[in-house]
């Protein structure tokens, strides 16, 4: 029997992010918010687990009231329970205050075995929150996780680094981050789907986890984001025309070499 | 001594370490501090004075057969207790996967924000030092600053140049000793290195690069002869990969990010995500059927037309222009 906690974040999908062509300012307020990819892979890895092993799910997010939505998805993957951590002061931290918040919350939560969270979010691509909750609680950590097999009180993993893959084992409790590669994770079904929304939702506040305030929001953030923009585009933007293919393709060769981005043998 | 702390840098890649100390070297004058880089290891105070070749002018070494071998609670261990005694202004560490997690546990033991994946650093007129990275997917550059010290970044290969070698550059070596080193609690059981290309992607002058207008993976070969032609390297993008299955490695956000003299797409529609990892690259070329593509927004040449033609016709021009 292993009880997996799974950390999930509400993160913006960024294939619908606009922006303002004039300002280059990111119109992030009006884009759709889904579960963040790797996290569906963390949570695919621990429903597995449980399948395997017997146990229990628990997903948790620090999030608005609107992250809740979300939940019911993560409880149609498979999640037997699920807990939504929000209040208003927590709007606007960073990953210092969020994993200071979400490492109240699984205290609260009580005994676990194995966290799972995904490597990154797609949003803000931070990776932070799965190494400091680790450190917040004193846990063994293994990041990059591409494969993973729970023995007994260990967990043996396989990293997947820049320059090798690395088979570790690490007494449980630890905590894992999960890549892409790791699995591919399931699309619920409807009596899925119908059964999650039967399942238990927590809700907790700041005063519900006893939180200090100073430590939670922009007070106790970071981080200072001064601005967001989108990257100046200074291109030639040339469309190279001629009557034949041949004739378009010399035009384009002559220019690369004059250009000096091809070199010329002798 | 400056009142203000000093920069320091950190990595467990040699050759990262370099670049590191050339964009520490700017902050440091930017910052009127001292350059102090940080080196871990067993038997490596050899490097000492390399580093100080390369611009530093200050290195801590802590050597120590606890050390042997990049372990992440040992090292970690250091790390802390080093800032705790230097009280560094600015820590810039190597972004490889293995440093993130030092640098985000170190800030987690600090109960300090860590800014990752710079990819840019600079100084404003307040002296506030600005840190710039990708977000969104590559849609945006946020520019943040960290109000907690010391200001812990993490910085990304190839992004920085290091200095030219000095045999004149001198420093102080200072041999840290006494340093309480944790046990890992994680056991390595196995390394697999992972087989790479002699070039590497990143290194390449020429890209070129095919996407989803490439109909099989046996239609490369057209992009094999151009890259032949030109000296160049063949690249893919994510669909192909990852969808396709055609190849294992993908140029992108998430993949490969290069920054080539010359960079030609064929048949790639130019999501935001690619374009995030090509951006840089001196010249861009697309080759697309699709004048709309939004490939043809960022990109210097634009060819409408069929890659099958366009290609072989681009590899006989060059042929004939180049020999």
């Amino acid at each position: 029997m292993v009880r997996v906690i799974v950390c999930v974040k509400q993160a913006v999908d960024v294939s619908k992010v606009k922006v303002d062509a004039i300002t280059r300012r990111l119109i992030v307020a009006d884009a759709p918010r889904k579960i963040s990819d790797f996290d569906k892979n963390a949570l695919e890895e621990a429903v597995r687990i449980k399948e395997k092993l017997g146990g229990e799910v628990l997903a948790v997010t620090v999030g608005p009231e609107g992250a809740r939505i979300l939940l019911r998805e993560a409880l149609a993957m498979g999640a037997d329970k699920a807990y939504l951590i929000s209040d208003p002061a927590f709007e606007g931290s960073d990953t210092l205050a969020t994993s200071y918040i979400l490492a109240e919350a699984i205290r609260k939560i009580g005994q676990f075995d194995l966290i799972i969270c995904g490597e990154a979010s797609i949003d803000s691509f931070s990776a932070q929150i799965g190494p400091r909750l680790a450190e917040a609680l004193g846990i063994p950590l293994i990041t990059y996780v591409k494969r993973l097999n729970v023995e007994g009180d260990a967990v043996i993993a396989e990293r997947s680094l820049e320059d090798c893959f690395e088979t570790v084992r690490a007494k449980i409790p630890a905590l894992i981050t999960v890549t892409k590669e790791i699995n591919e994770p399931r699309i619920p079904s409807f009596t899925a789907i119908m059964k999650a929304s039967k399942k238990e939702i927590v809700t907790w506040k700041a005063t519900d986890l006893g939180v200090s305030a100073e430590k939670v929001g922009e007070a106790g953030s970071a981080v200072r984001v001064l601005e967001v923009l989108a990257p100046k585009v200074e291109r030639k933007r040339i469309v190279v025309k001629g009557e034949t293919v041949t004739e378009i393709a010399e035009k384009l060769a002559k220019t690369l070499i004059q250009e000096g981005v091809v070199e010329v043998k002798r | 001594m400056s009142e203000r702390g000093e920069v320091w840098t950190y990595s467990e890649d040699f050759g990262l370490m370099l670049e590191l100390l050339g964009k520490g070297h700017e902050l440091a004058i930017g910052l009127q501090t001292k350059l102090t880089a940080v080196l871990l290891g067993h038997n490596v105070k050899a490097q000492a004075g390399e580093l100080i070749r390369y611009g530093a002018q200050k290195v801590l070494v802590v050597d120590s057969p606890q050390l042997k071998g990049f372990r992440a609670e040992p090292y970690l261990s250091a790390l802390t207790q080093l800032v705790k005694q230097g009280e560094p202004e600015l820590l810039l560490i190597g972004s490889t996967r293995r440093a993130k997690e030092l640098a985000f546990r170190l800030a987690a033991r600090l109960n300090v924000g860590c800014v990752p994946d710079c990819v840019n650093l600079r100084i404003d007129e307040q002296g506030r030092v600005l840190m710039d990275r990708i977000v969104y997917g590559g849609s945006a550059v946020a520019t943040q600053t960290l109000r907690t010290k010391p200001q812990i970044v993490t910085v990304p290969p190839r992004r920085f140049e290091k200095l030219a070698y000095a045999v004149k550059r001198e420093g102080e070596i200072v041999e840290v000793s006494g340093l309480q080193l944790d046990e890992p609690k994680i056991e390595v059981i196995d390394i697999k290195p992972i087989e790479r290309a002699e070039v590497k992607i990143e290194e390449a002058k020429v890209v070129i690069c095919g996407g989803r207008g490439l109909e099989r993976k046996e239609d490369f070969k057209i992009l094999y002869e151009l890259a032949k032609v030109l000296g160049g390297y063949v690249g893919c993008t994510r669909p192909l990969a990852e969808d396709r299955k055609w190849f294992t490695e993908w140029v992108g956000l998430s993949g490969h990010k290069i920054k080539p003299d010359l960079y030609i797409a064929c048949g790639i529609s130019g999501v935001i995500q690619h374009v995030a990892g090509i951006r840089d690259s001196k010249v861009i070329v697309s080759i697309n059927k699709d004048p709309e593509a939004p490939i043809s927004e960022v990109a210097d040449y634009i060819i409408v037309g069929n890659l099958y033609e366009v290609v072989p016709a681009l590899t006989e021009a060059f042929k004939k222009l180049l020999t």
